[in-house]
Protein backbone atom coordinates (compact mmCIF):
# COMPACT_ATOMS: atom_id res chain seq x y z
CA UNK A 1 0.00 0.00 0.00
CA UNK A 2 1.28 3.10 -1.36
CA UNK A 3 2.31 6.10 1.69
CA UNK A 4 -1.33 7.97 1.55
CA UNK A 5 0.21 11.28 1.96
CA UNK A 6 2.38 10.64 -0.95
CA UNK A 7 -0.90 9.62 -3.19
CA UNK A 8 -2.37 12.92 -2.45
CA UNK A 9 0.96 14.10 -2.99
CA UNK A 10 1.03 15.92 0.87
CA UNK A 11 3.53 15.52 3.22
CA UNK A 12 2.71 14.58 7.03
CA UNK A 13 2.92 18.31 7.97
CA UNK A 14 -0.17 18.89 5.94
CA UNK A 15 -3.06 20.84 7.17
CA UNK A 16 -6.72 19.45 7.05
CA UNK A 17 -7.42 22.15 4.70
CA UNK A 18 -4.63 20.81 2.51
CA UNK A 19 -5.68 17.09 2.65
CA UNK A 20 -8.92 18.31 1.79
CA UNK A 21 -7.82 20.74 -1.40
CA UNK A 22 -5.78 17.75 -3.19
CA UNK A 23 -8.33 15.61 -2.55
CA UNK A 24 -11.08 17.83 -4.43
CA UNK A 25 -8.09 18.43 -7.40
CA UNK A 26 -7.20 14.66 -7.53
CA UNK A 27 -10.85 13.92 -7.47
CA UNK A 28 -11.55 16.65 -10.21
CA UNK A 29 -8.91 14.43 -12.29
CA UNK A 30 -9.14 11.16 -11.67
CA UNK A 31 -12.98 10.44 -10.91
CA UNK A 32 -13.71 7.48 -12.95
CA UNK A 33 -17.22 8.88 -14.30
CA UNK A 34 -15.65 12.03 -15.09
CA UNK A 35 -13.01 10.62 -17.21
CA UNK A 36 -14.57 7.87 -19.06
CA UNK A 37 -12.15 7.30 -21.85
CA UNK A 38 -9.65 7.08 -19.02
CA UNK A 39 -8.44 2.93 -17.68
CA UNK A 40 -6.39 4.07 -15.12
CA UNK A 41 -8.04 6.37 -13.20
CA UNK A 42 -10.50 3.94 -11.34
CA UNK A 43 -7.22 2.06 -10.06
CA UNK A 44 -5.99 5.83 -9.45
CA UNK A 45 -9.16 6.86 -7.90
CA UNK A 46 -9.26 4.13 -5.44
CA UNK A 47 -6.13 4.56 -4.29
CA UNK A 48 -6.85 8.40 -3.67
CA UNK A 49 -10.06 7.70 -1.70
CA UNK A 50 -8.49 5.27 0.72
CA UNK A 51 -6.03 8.07 1.22
CA UNK A 52 -8.53 10.57 1.91
CA UNK A 53 -11.01 8.17 3.79
CA UNK A 54 -7.68 7.49 6.03
CA UNK A 55 -6.21 11.28 6.33
CA UNK A 56 -9.46 12.83 6.12
CA UNK A 57 -10.48 12.03 9.24
CA UNK A 58 -8.87 13.42 12.55
CA UNK A 59 -8.71 10.14 14.44
CA UNK A 60 -7.81 8.03 11.61
CA UNK A 61 -5.03 10.16 10.88
CA UNK A 62 -3.81 10.55 14.51
CA UNK A 63 -3.56 7.17 14.83
CA UNK A 64 -1.89 6.82 11.49
CA UNK A 65 0.60 8.91 12.03
CA UNK A 66 1.29 7.22 15.77
CA UNK A 67 1.84 3.96 14.19
CA UNK A 68 -1.08 2.34 15.26
CA UNK A 69 -2.65 1.36 12.02
CA UNK A 70 -1.30 1.09 8.52
CA UNK A 71 -2.15 2.84 5.04
CA UNK A 72 -3.93 -0.11 3.90
CA UNK A 73 -8.09 0.37 4.20
CA UNK A 74 -10.23 -1.60 4.78
CA UNK A 75 -11.07 -3.74 1.51
CA UNK A 76 -14.32 -2.38 0.19
CA UNK A 77 -16.36 -4.19 -2.70
CA UNK A 78 -15.50 -2.65 -5.75
CA UNK A 79 -18.08 0.67 -6.32
CA UNK A 80 -19.95 0.59 -9.35
CA UNK A 81 -19.62 4.10 -11.12
CA UNK A 82 -21.84 5.36 -13.70
CA UNK A 83 -19.79 4.86 -16.45
CA UNK A 84 -20.22 1.02 -15.99
CA UNK A 85 -23.21 1.57 -16.96
CA UNK A 86 -23.94 4.48 -19.52
CA UNK A 87 -20.54 3.45 -20.77
CA UNK A 88 -20.93 -0.02 -20.89
CA UNK A 89 -22.86 -3.03 -22.13
CA UNK A 90 -26.30 -0.90 -22.63
CA UNK A 91 -24.41 0.52 -25.49
CA UNK A 92 -22.43 -2.04 -26.49
CA UNK A 93 -23.99 -5.09 -26.33
CA UNK A 94 -24.59 -4.38 -30.30
CA UNK A 95 -20.92 -3.62 -30.74
CA UNK A 96 -19.91 -7.01 -28.66
CA UNK A 97 -21.56 -9.22 -31.71
CA UNK A 98 -19.03 -7.37 -34.02
CA UNK A 99 -16.18 -7.45 -32.26
CA UNK A 100 -15.58 -4.47 -29.95
CA UNK A 101 -16.83 -6.36 -26.78
CA UNK A 102 -16.25 -3.07 -24.61
CA UNK A 103 -14.95 0.75 -24.08
CA UNK A 104 -11.35 -0.25 -24.24
CA UNK A 105 -12.02 -1.20 -27.95
CA UNK A 106 -12.91 1.89 -28.59
CA UNK A 107 -9.84 3.55 -26.81
CA UNK A 108 -7.83 1.88 -28.68
CA UNK A 109 -9.39 2.85 -31.84
CA UNK A 110 -9.90 6.04 -31.01
CA UNK A 111 -5.67 6.60 -29.98
CA UNK A 112 -5.01 4.43 -33.27
CA UNK A 113 -7.08 7.27 -34.84
CA UNK A 114 -6.39 10.41 -33.06
CA UNK A 115 -2.95 9.37 -31.98
CA UNK A 116 -2.76 8.80 -28.06
CA UNK A 117 -5.28 10.71 -25.63
CA UNK A 118 -4.61 14.17 -23.60
CA UNK A 119 -7.91 15.87 -24.55
CA UNK A 120 -8.88 18.00 -27.20
CA UNK A 121 -6.89 21.19 -25.58
CA UNK A 122 -3.84 18.47 -25.10
CA UNK A 123 -4.19 18.28 -28.60
CA UNK A 124 -4.46 21.73 -29.59
CA UNK A 125 -2.10 23.10 -27.63
CA UNK A 126 0.34 20.61 -28.85
CA UNK A 127 0.37 20.89 -32.44
CA UNK A 128 3.25 22.00 -34.05
CA UNK A 129 3.21 25.65 -35.85
CA UNK A 130 2.09 23.65 -39.53
CA UNK A 131 -1.00 24.93 -40.42
CA UNK A 132 -3.31 24.54 -43.09
CA UNK A 133 -4.36 27.58 -45.14
CA UNK A 134 -7.62 29.31 -45.05
CA UNK A 135 -10.26 28.20 -46.90
CA UNK A 136 -11.72 30.81 -49.14
CA UNK A 137 -15.14 31.49 -51.00
CA UNK A 138 -15.77 33.08 -54.29
CA UNK A 139 -19.43 33.55 -56.30
CA UNK A 140 -19.28 32.66 -59.80
CA UNK A 141 -21.91 33.56 -62.28
CA UNK A 142 -22.95 31.15 -64.77
CA UNK A 143 -25.22 31.09 -68.06
CA UNK A 144 -28.13 28.81 -67.75
CA UNK A 145 -27.02 26.53 -70.60
CA UNK A 146 -23.67 26.19 -68.98
CA UNK A 147 -24.99 25.31 -65.77
CA UNK A 148 -27.88 22.61 -67.44
CA UNK A 149 -25.31 21.19 -70.23
CA UNK A 150 -22.30 21.66 -67.92
CA UNK A 151 -19.04 22.98 -68.89
CA UNK A 152 -15.65 24.07 -67.94
CA UNK A 153 -15.17 27.83 -66.93
CA UNK A 154 -11.81 29.83 -65.73
CA UNK A 155 -12.68 32.67 -62.93
CA UNK A 156 -9.71 34.56 -62.33
CA UNK A 157 -8.99 35.60 -58.62
CA UNK A 158 -8.48 39.23 -57.12
CA UNK A 159 -4.63 37.69 -56.49
CA UNK A 160 -4.12 37.00 -60.63
CA UNK A 161 -4.69 33.79 -60.13
CA UNK A 162 -6.91 31.87 -62.37
CA UNK A 163 -8.98 28.79 -61.25
CA UNK A 164 -10.42 26.39 -63.42
CA UNK A 165 -14.18 25.14 -62.59
CA UNK A 166 -15.82 22.28 -64.14
CA UNK A 167 -19.44 23.09 -64.00
CA UNK A 168 -21.29 19.74 -63.68
CA UNK A 169 -23.99 18.89 -66.09
CA UNK A 170 -27.30 20.08 -64.12
CA UNK A 171 -25.73 22.23 -61.40
CA UNK A 172 -28.69 24.15 -59.52
CA UNK A 173 -28.41 27.93 -58.64
CA UNK A 174 -26.43 28.31 -55.18
CA UNK A 175 -25.08 25.13 -55.89
CA UNK A 176 -21.39 24.99 -54.14
CA UNK A 177 -17.98 23.35 -55.48
CA UNK A 178 -15.58 22.35 -53.31
CA UNK A 179 -11.76 22.79 -54.97
CA UNK A 180 -9.30 20.76 -53.02
CA UNK A 181 -6.25 22.60 -51.98
CA UNK A 182 -6.88 25.45 -54.53
CA UNK A 183 -7.27 28.01 -51.21
CA UNK A 184 -4.73 30.20 -49.07
CA UNK A 185 -1.36 28.50 -49.29
CA UNK A 186 -0.46 25.93 -46.10
CA UNK A 187 2.20 27.12 -43.11
CA UNK A 188 5.02 25.42 -42.44
CA UNK A 189 4.38 22.93 -44.99
CA UNK A 190 0.65 22.60 -44.06
CA UNK A 191 -1.57 21.81 -47.02
CA UNK A 192 -3.36 24.78 -48.87
CA UNK A 193 -6.99 25.58 -47.97
CA UNK A 194 -9.71 24.85 -50.08
CA UNK A 195 -11.62 27.40 -52.47
CA UNK A 196 -15.05 27.37 -52.16
CA UNK A 197 -17.23 28.59 -55.77
CA UNK A 198 -20.90 28.83 -55.35
CA UNK A 199 -22.49 29.17 -58.71
CA UNK A 200 -24.82 31.48 -59.24
CA UNK A 201 -27.54 30.44 -62.48
CA UNK A 202 -28.84 33.30 -64.37
CA UNK A 203 -31.74 33.34 -65.67
CA UNK A 204 -32.38 32.15 -69.58
CA UNK A 205 -34.29 34.37 -72.11
CA UNK A 206 -36.88 31.79 -72.65
CA UNK A 207 -35.76 28.64 -70.87
CA UNK A 208 -37.24 27.86 -67.80
CA UNK A 209 -36.25 25.32 -65.21
CA UNK A 210 -38.28 23.60 -62.97
CA UNK A 211 -36.39 20.61 -61.38
CA UNK A 212 -35.15 18.87 -64.27
CA UNK A 213 -37.53 19.81 -66.26
CA UNK A 214 -37.19 22.65 -68.73
CA UNK A 215 -40.17 24.27 -69.48
CA UNK A 216 -40.28 27.09 -72.73
CA UNK A 217 -42.94 29.02 -74.76
CA UNK A 218 -43.00 28.70 -78.18
CA UNK A 219 -44.96 31.31 -80.70
CA UNK A 220 -46.88 29.46 -83.50
CA UNK A 221 -48.75 31.39 -86.17
CA UNK A 222 -52.05 31.34 -86.53
CA UNK A 223 -51.90 29.00 -90.19
CA UNK A 224 -49.44 26.59 -87.99
CA UNK A 225 -51.90 26.72 -84.92
CA UNK A 226 -54.85 25.69 -87.51
CA UNK A 227 -53.64 23.45 -90.09
CA UNK A 228 -50.86 21.82 -87.66
CA UNK A 229 -47.19 22.22 -88.75
CA UNK A 230 -44.01 21.06 -88.63
CA UNK A 231 -41.76 23.60 -86.55
CA UNK A 232 -37.88 23.49 -85.06
CA UNK A 233 -38.41 24.40 -81.69
CA UNK A 234 -35.17 25.34 -79.25
CA UNK A 235 -33.67 22.62 -76.69
CA UNK A 236 -30.94 22.87 -74.30
CA UNK A 237 -28.92 20.74 -76.55
CA UNK A 238 -30.11 22.65 -80.09
CA UNK A 239 -33.24 23.34 -82.41
CA UNK A 240 -35.30 19.88 -82.73
CA UNK A 241 -38.15 19.47 -84.97
CA UNK A 242 -41.28 19.34 -83.67
CA UNK A 243 -44.83 18.10 -84.57
CA UNK A 244 -47.63 20.92 -83.99
CA UNK A 245 -51.09 18.98 -83.85
CA UNK A 246 -53.75 20.39 -86.38
CA UNK A 247 -56.33 23.16 -84.03
CA UNK A 248 -53.47 23.29 -81.61
CA UNK A 249 -54.73 26.57 -79.10
CA UNK A 250 -52.36 28.74 -76.77
CA UNK A 251 -52.14 27.08 -73.86
CA UNK A 252 -51.14 23.57 -74.96
CA UNK A 253 -48.71 21.83 -73.94
CA UNK A 254 -45.90 19.18 -76.16
CA UNK A 255 -43.82 17.27 -73.94
CA UNK A 256 -40.82 16.39 -75.45
CA UNK A 257 -39.20 12.75 -73.36
CA UNK A 258 -35.96 13.28 -72.11
CA UNK A 259 -34.92 16.67 -73.42
CA UNK A 260 -34.69 18.13 -70.01
CA UNK A 261 -31.55 18.17 -67.41
CA UNK A 262 -29.52 15.10 -66.70
CA UNK A 263 -30.00 14.41 -63.27
CA UNK A 264 -27.14 13.94 -61.53
CA UNK A 265 -27.50 11.45 -58.82
CA UNK A 266 -30.02 9.08 -61.57
CA UNK A 267 -28.56 9.98 -64.73
CA UNK A 268 -31.89 10.09 -65.74
CA UNK A 269 -33.15 13.19 -68.15
CA UNK A 270 -35.93 15.53 -67.25
CA UNK A 271 -38.32 16.63 -70.18
CA UNK A 272 -38.98 19.28 -71.91
CA UNK A 273 -42.53 21.15 -72.34
CA UNK A 274 -43.51 23.52 -74.69
CA UNK A 275 -46.28 25.95 -74.22
CA UNK A 276 -47.86 27.20 -77.74
CA UNK A 277 -48.60 31.03 -78.20
CA UNK A 278 -50.38 31.07 -81.06
CA UNK A 279 -49.85 34.71 -82.63
CA UNK A 280 -51.74 36.74 -84.98
CA UNK A 281 -50.00 37.88 -88.00
CA UNK A 282 -48.19 41.54 -87.36
CA UNK A 283 -49.92 44.11 -89.79
CA UNK A 284 -52.59 44.04 -92.21
CA UNK A 285 -54.54 41.09 -93.21
CA UNK A 286 -57.13 42.30 -95.49
CA UNK A 287 -57.98 38.34 -96.88
CA UNK A 288 -58.22 36.96 -93.58
CA UNK A 289 -60.37 39.93 -92.69
CA UNK A 290 -62.69 39.54 -95.36
CA UNK A 291 -62.92 35.68 -94.66
CA UNK A 292 -63.66 36.12 -91.06
CA UNK A 293 -66.50 38.85 -91.89
CA UNK A 294 -68.04 35.99 -93.68
CA UNK A 295 -67.23 33.02 -91.57
CA UNK A 296 -69.64 31.63 -88.91
CA UNK A 297 -67.48 29.10 -87.05
CA UNK A 298 -69.20 25.73 -85.60
CA UNK A 299 -68.29 26.33 -82.27
CA UNK A 300 -70.54 29.52 -81.33
CA UNK A 301 -70.18 29.08 -77.23
CA UNK A 302 -69.00 32.97 -75.47
CA UNK A 303 -65.07 31.83 -74.24
CA UNK A 304 -65.92 34.66 -71.71
CA UNK A 305 -69.07 33.02 -70.69
CA UNK A 306 -67.48 31.73 -66.78
CA UNK A 307 -66.31 34.88 -66.53
CA UNK A 308 -69.14 36.85 -66.70
CA UNK A 309 -72.35 37.35 -64.21
CA UNK B 1 -33.29 -2.14 -7.18
CA UNK B 2 -32.48 -0.30 -3.93
CA UNK B 3 -34.65 1.26 -1.87
CA UNK B 4 -34.48 5.12 -0.79
CA UNK B 5 -33.85 4.48 2.23
CA UNK B 6 -31.47 2.05 1.87
CA UNK B 7 -29.42 4.23 0.07
CA UNK B 8 -29.83 6.82 1.98
CA UNK B 9 -28.17 4.81 4.56
CA UNK B 10 -25.92 3.65 2.38
CA UNK B 11 -24.04 6.80 1.77
CA UNK B 12 -23.64 8.54 5.00
CA UNK B 13 -23.35 12.26 3.42
CA UNK B 14 -26.66 11.97 1.19
CA UNK B 15 -29.52 13.93 2.73
CA UNK B 16 -32.81 13.32 1.96
CA UNK B 17 -33.91 16.89 0.85
CA UNK B 18 -31.23 16.91 -1.52
CA UNK B 19 -32.17 13.68 -2.68
CA UNK B 20 -35.87 14.81 -3.28
CA UNK B 21 -33.80 17.86 -4.99
CA UNK B 22 -32.34 15.97 -7.65
CA UNK B 23 -36.02 13.68 -7.90
CA UNK B 24 -37.58 16.51 -8.50
CA UNK B 25 -34.85 18.38 -11.13
CA UNK B 26 -34.68 14.90 -12.69
CA UNK B 27 -30.84 14.26 -12.61
CA UNK B 28 -31.87 11.28 -11.29
CA UNK B 29 -35.05 8.83 -11.39
CA UNK B 30 -37.03 6.59 -9.23
CA UNK B 31 -39.39 4.74 -9.43
CA UNK B 32 -42.62 4.73 -6.89
CA UNK B 33 -42.89 1.24 -4.90
CA UNK B 34 -46.22 1.31 -2.36
CA UNK B 35 -44.81 4.21 0.22
CA UNK B 36 -41.10 4.26 -0.91
CA UNK B 37 -39.50 4.89 -3.79
CA UNK B 38 -36.63 2.48 -5.60
CA UNK B 39 -33.54 3.21 -7.60
CA UNK B 40 -32.23 0.87 -10.54
CA UNK B 41 -28.77 -0.16 -10.13
CA UNK B 42 -27.58 2.66 -12.71
CA UNK B 43 -29.54 5.49 -10.87
CA UNK B 44 -27.54 4.73 -7.68
CA UNK B 45 -24.65 4.84 -9.23
CA UNK B 46 -25.63 8.26 -10.96
CA UNK B 47 -26.77 9.46 -7.42
CA UNK B 48 -23.29 8.67 -6.19
CA UNK B 49 -21.46 10.86 -8.89
CA UNK B 50 -24.17 13.22 -7.53
CA UNK B 51 -22.71 13.08 -4.63
CA UNK B 52 -19.43 13.38 -5.19
CA UNK B 53 -19.43 16.28 -7.42
CA UNK B 54 -21.75 17.83 -4.52
CA UNK B 55 -20.10 16.92 -1.62
CA UNK B 56 -16.45 16.52 -2.55
CA UNK B 57 -15.79 18.92 -5.28
CA UNK B 58 -18.40 21.45 -4.24
CA UNK B 59 -20.19 21.67 -7.32
CA UNK B 60 -23.68 23.82 -6.74
CA UNK B 61 -26.96 22.77 -6.18
CA UNK B 62 -27.62 25.48 -9.16
CA UNK B 63 -24.65 24.07 -10.99
CA UNK B 64 -24.97 20.26 -10.85
CA UNK B 65 -27.84 20.36 -13.60
CA UNK B 66 -25.29 21.69 -15.94
CA UNK B 67 -22.59 19.42 -15.23
CA UNK B 68 -25.05 16.45 -15.69
CA UNK B 69 -26.48 17.32 -18.76
CA UNK B 70 -22.77 18.20 -20.48
CA UNK B 71 -21.43 14.48 -19.03
CA UNK B 72 -24.79 13.21 -20.43
CA UNK B 73 -24.34 14.61 -23.72
CA UNK B 74 -20.66 13.21 -23.08
CA UNK B 75 -21.66 9.63 -22.46
CA UNK B 76 -23.99 10.01 -25.65
CA UNK B 77 -21.51 10.96 -27.76
CA UNK B 78 -19.45 7.86 -26.64
CA UNK B 79 -22.36 5.63 -27.44
CA UNK B 80 -22.34 6.80 -30.87
CA UNK B 81 -18.78 6.64 -31.15
CA UNK B 82 -18.81 3.31 -30.15
CA UNK B 83 -21.63 2.23 -32.63
CA UNK B 84 -19.66 3.51 -35.35
CA UNK B 85 -16.55 1.92 -34.38
CA UNK B 86 -18.35 -1.34 -34.50
CA UNK B 87 -20.16 -0.63 -37.59
CA UNK B 88 -16.51 0.09 -39.02
CA UNK B 89 -15.08 -2.81 -37.66
CA UNK B 90 -17.94 -4.82 -39.45
CA UNK B 91 -16.97 -3.62 -42.62
CA UNK B 92 -14.09 -5.43 -42.60
CA UNK B 93 -10.41 -5.05 -41.72
CA UNK B 94 -9.72 -3.00 -45.34
CA UNK B 95 -12.02 -0.88 -44.55
CA UNK B 96 -11.36 -0.20 -40.77
CA UNK B 97 -7.16 0.46 -42.02
CA UNK B 98 -9.19 2.90 -44.40
CA UNK B 99 -11.04 4.97 -42.01
CA UNK B 100 -7.88 4.77 -39.65
CA UNK B 101 -6.31 6.43 -42.64
CA UNK B 102 -9.05 9.25 -43.18
CA UNK B 103 -9.26 10.03 -39.74
CA UNK B 104 -5.62 10.55 -38.91
CA UNK B 105 -5.41 12.99 -42.18
CA UNK B 106 -8.75 14.95 -40.33
CA UNK B 107 -7.60 15.02 -36.88
CA UNK B 108 -4.04 16.01 -38.08
CA UNK B 109 -6.01 19.18 -40.03
CA UNK B 110 -8.05 19.69 -36.97
CA UNK B 111 -4.72 20.12 -35.04
CA UNK B 112 -3.12 22.10 -37.26
CA UNK B 113 -5.94 24.73 -37.71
Amino acid sequence: MKDPYETLGLTKTATDREIRSAFKKLTRKFHPDLHPGDKAAEERFKEITVAHDLLGDAEQRRRFDAGEIDAAGQETPRQQYYRDFADGPAYSSYAAQEGFSNPDDLEEFLSQAFGASGGFRARRGAADFKARGQDVSYTMPVSFLDAANGATRTITLPDGKTLRVTIPEGAEDQRTLRLKGQGGPGYGGGPAGDAFVELRVEPHAFFRRKDDDIHVEVPVTLREAVLGARIEAPTLTGPVSVTVPKGSNTGKVLRLRDKGVRNARTGARGHQFITLKVMLPTGDEPELAAFLEGWTPRDTRNPRKEMLP
Amino acid sequence: MTRAEDLLASITVLTRADLEVWLREELVTATPEGETLVFSEMECARVRLICSLRYELDVETETLPVVMSLLDQLYETRARLLSLTAAVTRLGPDARTRVLAALGETARHEAET
